[in-house]
């Protein structure tokens, strides 16, 4: 028996697509701007915070980076309810993924501001810069246009691991794939054109950040 | 109900851990096979070998996980051949790890100097024993912090079989938290344990690399 593709099964259905990816693209964009602000906080008590706080954010780090994202979306959306913190499936995907990407650019940030010379903070402060406006203008600063690549590629993953969200019905991308799957029983066809909308999506994505790291990040 | 005490589930999820410990190996040691024969071929100078490996490269390192692991599923099926999820997960595992290996593995032989090609080119080794004897033992003392790093992913990656029934630690909680009600716990375990598993490894892929700093 030779079976035989039927893109076509898929045209009823483009809206659930186009809705899907709609999600996908904004889980994605609000928990990197998000995620990145989690991020930077992070590293920046992780270098100059007390010692307690440093800890604190350390503990963090390893935990989510050492835990699949699938496990920690799970403990969010079905653990914390014991706890009496109930979350929508939407509410649970965002928090999910900026925890996820703030524990990653935690780390990335971290290794910039490491990167940057003791000298240069010391002549920021002889300049009678304020601690802030030494961590802002001058450690910051060089910290991302060094780590900022890493960064990129993180952000990359980070939208292609949102796939998962899908499992506890956030309506992203993958969850349409799978409702249009379940109606039409076409489920290679739909996962296929779904994975090359993925590629496309990873694809503009980097070049879109390749954009902003041109425009913005680079220390002339 | 009662009779799932902590114990029960605990001994439960060290049980179900053998099985992510198994396809881990799986992926790792099949990925790292493909890896490097897809390494050959992407840094081997000829056009029509390099294009193909960038193509696979980027398909699987620009798709989720998860979409990989759906169509090997149900992809391989329409061919009539039967797949089980331990097919399905195992194959969509070796392959998904061989692209990112291959990618690690191009930067580390590219850092290598130019010098050490034409050196070897000028003894008259052909390609193959150009890698074989000058490029890749010395690419090797570089690939192998990041290559340990990357053994992390594979063993997180994994977790994504339990979407097509694949029964490892994540499923194993998932069912576990169906028969006693108590994700808050379970899933609390279920981290811990890949917690456990994950790192010694980030610790000791961190060690290498301060190390290989240090003799820098």
């Amino acid at each position: 028996m030779t079976y035989h593709l039927e893109f076509s099964a898929l045209l009823p259905y483009w809206q659930d697509l186009a809705w899907g990816l709609w999600f996908t693209i904004v889980l994605t964009a609000v928990s990197t701007v998000v995620g990145i602000a989690v991020g930077t906080l992070g590293a920046s008590a992780r270098s100059f915070g007390p010692p307690w706080l440093s800890g604190l954010v350390r503990v963090y780090v390893e935990l989510i980076r050492n835990t699949p994202f699938i496990v920690q979306l799970f403990f969010i959306f079905f653990g914390l309810p014991a706890l009496g913190l109930k979350l929508s499936e939407t509410t649970a995907a965002f928090i999910a993924m900026v925890v996820n990407l703030g524990a990653y650019s935690t780390e990335i940030i971290r290794a910039g501001i490491d990167a940057i010379p003791k000298g240069h903070i010391e002549a920021g402060v002889s300049l009678a810069m304020t601690r802030l406006e030494v961590l802002r203008y001058i450690v910051l600063r060089q910290a991302f246009a060094k780590i900022y690549p890493a960064l990129s590629s993180q952000i990359v993953i980070v939208m292609l691991g949102s796939a998962v969200v899908s499992q506890i019905s956030a309506p992203d991308l993958t969850y349409a794939a799978n409702f249009i799957q379940s109606r039409n029983f076409r489920a290679f066809e739909v996962y296929f054109v779904v994975a090359l909308i993925y590629l496309m999506l990873s694809i503009l994505l980097r070049y879109l950040l390749r954009l902003i790291g041109d425009r913005f990040v680079k220390v002339g | 109900m009662s009779d799932f005490s902590f114990w029960v589930i605990l001994k439960n999820l060290i049980w179900a851990t053998q099985w992510t410990i198994a396809l881990s190996l799986i992926a790792f040691i099949g990925g790292g096979i493909v890896g490097l024969i897809l390494l050959f071929l992407r840094t081997s100078q000829v056009k029509w070998l390099e294009v193909p490996t960038k193509l696979y490269i980027e398909f699987f390192q620009g798709t989720p996980l998860l979409m990989q692991l759906f169509l090997f599923f149900f992809g391989v099926a329409l061919f009539g051949i039967e797949v089980s999820p331990w097919t399905a997960a195992g194959l969509a595992l070796t392959l998904w790890t061989s692209a990112f290996l291959t990618e690690i593995w191009r930067g580390c032989v590219e850092a290598i100097p130019k010098g050490q090609w034409e050196a070897s080119a000028s003894v008259a080794m052909n390609y193959i024993e150009q890698m074989r004897y000058v490029i890749l033992p010395q690419a090797m003392r570089i690939a192998i912090a990041p290559t340990v790093g990357f053994s992390v992913q594979v063993i997180k990656g994994t977790a994504l079989a339990s979407i097509i029934g694949f029964v490892e630690l994540t499923k194993a909680g998932t069912m576990l938290n169906n028969a006693t009600f108590r994700p808050f716990l379970v899933y609390a375990l279920v981290a811990l344990i890949y917690f456990c598993l994950c790192f010694p490894l980030s610790w000791f892929a961190k060690r290498l690399e301060g190390k290989l700093n240090v003799a820098r």
